[in-house]
């Protein structure tokens, strides 16, 4: 089995300094990290290459020094990666995100199962997944939290529906995105580390991907800002509240009225 | 055994207030023991009060009166040092919590004995700056965290209690208010009574305001866990890696049943626990690289010298799971089963000999005995678990085995307590250890602070 994962670099951080100006996070002088849910779609391959036998390819798109979270995917086990780098691509929202990915999947070739992480923590949107899918065809299933079979040509997996708990099964080739209730993700390996650190990692700029385009039914390109339909008016970080009441009462009375204020603030 | 009176109450309502003092049956029992099974008092009365001049006026009646004055904070201590064995009063300090101040200038914290570590460690954490006394129960008070001179993790790079704590304000036995060294980083100014109170376990006064030494919080960490054949390969490896002229901020060793029982009590996977045993190593400092660097030098010396491989975690969840599970091994154990425990210190380059003989003992007496630890600073905490022993047994089988436990740790040049204090559960073995020159010595000092005898009567020396 081939299994393509596709991971992102964040910024370290749960504070990002926001460009006003042009919609977009400021991404210099933070330390950067692989996008936590990643992690757990890697980790996802990584258990089925275990249990299975499979090769684990990676595949992000990003600058130069996104090579650090491909180099991570191979300290915790992955076999190899691709980055998809170019300044045409940068700017991208999620449609071009996924259609720049999914050329990258088409590149590659040959695969039985794409895993994504749910969303990206500095995003949040949870589509480049499910977008991915949908211009490369593919049947898709978002939110597994658990894979209860897997076979060379088929999967079942339990998804999270919030109010319910789905089981599906995909014929492969197949996409899914996981959710973190699914595995722990495994450490980095220092065995695995002194193997690869000096192993190849493909980068594929924007030539490298136009050639490929014919395979995509959309005839239309979307790469980088110019081909992003998303406009972004405002970026702004939520405010934070602080305001704090405090209620004396006995337990029953103080009870209901928590139970009020949680539907009034629309918590329950 | 003092019965408190109808009076005593009255004057410390006068002083604390009626809703702040407890007598009789509204005593709650959770306020008569620590976290050690078995050794439970009530007192005759729990004041909560909550300043220097309650405090003096409370220590001057019971000067006067010959009443027993036991000083608590939150009660998470390991050998019946808060329990008040001889009744009367237990004097609380929880409602004493209050930061007092954080001087930046003076990179100092003036904090009340009440305020618990968590939430100290969390304030200071905003100002981009840290406390470096780091035991695992972070539910402790800093007051309770001074008396013991518990140094906890961190040690191994930024010393003990006694290494941080600049200055002290306590009532003594009379009631007069003292204040001891100050917000000043040298003293050679006479004997230091600073470092007399610290440890002291409240047999000295009661401590009601302390300044500590705060120091720039490093911006990162990084965390390695290192899975080895055997313990003894871990423990011999520890040695190896101090030799080697790198400072982690901790080093512990950890064996895979702690491990399992520390996942089913937290109820969350830990990364690892295909090893009997790990090393679990942090490092601080600024920049991802300097971190990478000591991380990749470690894990060299641990493959080189045996272990399975070397796991690297640089992500703040990734680490938090590592040293949660670190955190929740004592109450895990506990869940497990009743126990007791040693927390002897030897020198760094015997807790091998120490470990391995715990494992010996385990055999010799069909005991479980389980240990986890400092491995940086020679803190190792050896728990004895009563299991399925029953009661009869298990009474006649602890003392032999904690005694023999302590003789190893004599002859391997230690000491009988290496954090968690003397309280009252290791008084002989304290006896025993120093000889009577020191005890003597030491019975003199409580007497020249505390002549009746009445603070925290019957711990420690006394």
């Amino acid at each position: 089995m081939r299994i393509i994962v596709c991971i992102k670099q964040v910024p370290d951080t749960t504070e990002v300094a926001i460009d006003e100006e042009k919609g977009v996070l400021r991404r210099e002088g933070v330390d950067s990290r692989m996008n936590p849910y990643d992690l757990y779609a890697l980790e996802t391959a990584l258990r089925i290459k275990e249990q299975i036998g499979a090769e684990v390819i990676v595949l992000s798109m990003g600058p130069k020094q996104a090579e650090d979270v491909i180099k991570q995917a191979y300290y915790m086990g992955a076999d190899s990666g691709y980055l998809l780098s170019d300044r045409k691509f940068a700017g991208a929202d999620t449609l071009a995100t996924a259609y720049t990915l999914a050329l990258g999947v088409k590149k590659i070739g040959d695969f039985d199962l794409i895993i994504t992480g749910m969303q990206t923590t500095d995003g949040d949107t949870a589509q480049v997944g499910p977008a991915v899918a949908e211009f490369l065809n593919l049947p898709h299933i978002s939110y597994v939290k658990e894979i209860q079979k897997v076979a060379e040509d088929q999967l079942i997996v339990k998804t999270d529906m919030q109010d319910a708990i789905e089981t599906q099964k995909v014929v492969l080739p197949a996409l899914i995105t996981v959710a973190k209730e699914i595995y722990q993700p495994r450490l980095i390996s220092y065995k695995l580390k002194l193997r690869a650190k000096d192993r190849n990692i493909c980068v594929w700029s924007y030539s490298d991907l136009v050639e490929v385009k014919g395979l995509l039914n959309d005839e239309t390109e979307f790469f980088g800002l110019t081909g992003s339909p998303t406009q972004v008016e405002r970026i702004f970080a939520p405010t934070r509240n602080s305001t704090k009441e405090i209620w004396e009462d006995q337990p029953d009375v103080l009870a209901e009225k928590a139970i009020s204020k949680l539907k009034e603030l629309k918590i329950l | 055994m003092y019965k408190i009176t109808k009076t005593d109450l009255e004057y410390l309502e006068q002083i604390v207030g009626k809703e702040f003092v407890f007598a009789g049956d509204e005593v709650n029992p959770d306020y008569t023991h620590d976290e050690i099974y078995g050794m439970e008092d009530f007192p005759g009365c729990i004041v909560f009060p909550t300043s220097a001049e309650e405090i003096s006026a409370i220590m001057k009646y019971a000067s006067s009166n010959k009443i027993p004055v036991t000083v608590r904070g939150s009660g998470t201590g390991l050998c019946g040092g808060c329990v008040p064995i001889y009744g009367g009063i237990l004097l609380v300090t929880t409602r004493m919590n209050r930061v007092l101040e954080i001087d930046e200038d003076n990179l100092t914290a003036t904090v009340e004995p009440g305020v618990i570590l968590l939430s100290f460690q969390e304030e200071l954490e905003r100002f981009g700056l840290f406390y470096a006394p780091d035991p695992g129960e972070k539910s402790a008070t800093i007051g309770g965290n001074v008396m013991t001179n518990a140094g906890g993790m961190r040690a191994v790079k930024y010393g003990v209690t006694r290494d941080h704590v600049l200055g002290l304000e306590a009532v003594l036995a009379t009631g007069e208010i003292i204040s001891v060294g100050g917000k000043i980083h040298k003293n050679s100014s006479g004997y230091s009574l600073l470092d007399l109170f610290i440890g002291s376990e409240g047999t000295l006064g009661v401590v009601t305001k302390i300044t500590v030494k705060l120091l720039p919080l490093p911006k990162k960490t990084a965390t390695l866990l290192v899975p080895f054949p055997s313990l003894k390969a871990a423990i011999s490896t520890v040695s190896l890696i101090l030799k080697s002229r790198v400072l982690p901020n901790a080093l512990e060793f950890m064996e895979r049943e702690i491990i399992e029982a520390a996942e089913t009590y937290l109820g969350k996977p830990f990364p690892d626990k295909s090893a009997p045993a790990y090393l679990l190593v942090r490092f601080d400092g600024n920049t991802k690289e300097e971190l990478e660097q000591d991380c990749d030098h470690v894990a060299d010396i641990c493959l080189a010298a045996g272990a399975i491989d070397a796991y690297i975690a640089s992500d703040k969840e990734q680490q938090q799971l590592l040293w949660d599970a670190r955190g929740a091994f004592l109450e895990a154990l506990k869940a497990m089963s009743e126990l007791d425990e040693v927390d002897i210190v030897v020198p760094k380059t015997e807790i091998a000999s120490l470990v391995s003989y715990t494992k010996d003992l385990q055999q010799e007496y069909g005991v479980r005995i389980l240990s986890f630890g400092h491995a940086g600073d020679g803190n190792v905490h050896i728990y004895i678990l009563k299991d399925d022993f029953e009661e009869e047994k298990w009474q006649a089988l602890l003392p032999k085995v904690m005694q023999k436990l302590y003789q190893k740790g004599e002859e391997l040049q230690g000491q009988v307590s290496g954090e968690h204090g003397i309280g009252y559960l290791k008084k002989p073995y304290l006896k025993e250890s120093l000889g009577d020159t020191l005890i003597d010595l030491q019975q003199r000092i409580k007497e020249a602070f505390d002549p009746h005898l009445i603070l925290n009567p019957g711990k420690v020396v006394s």
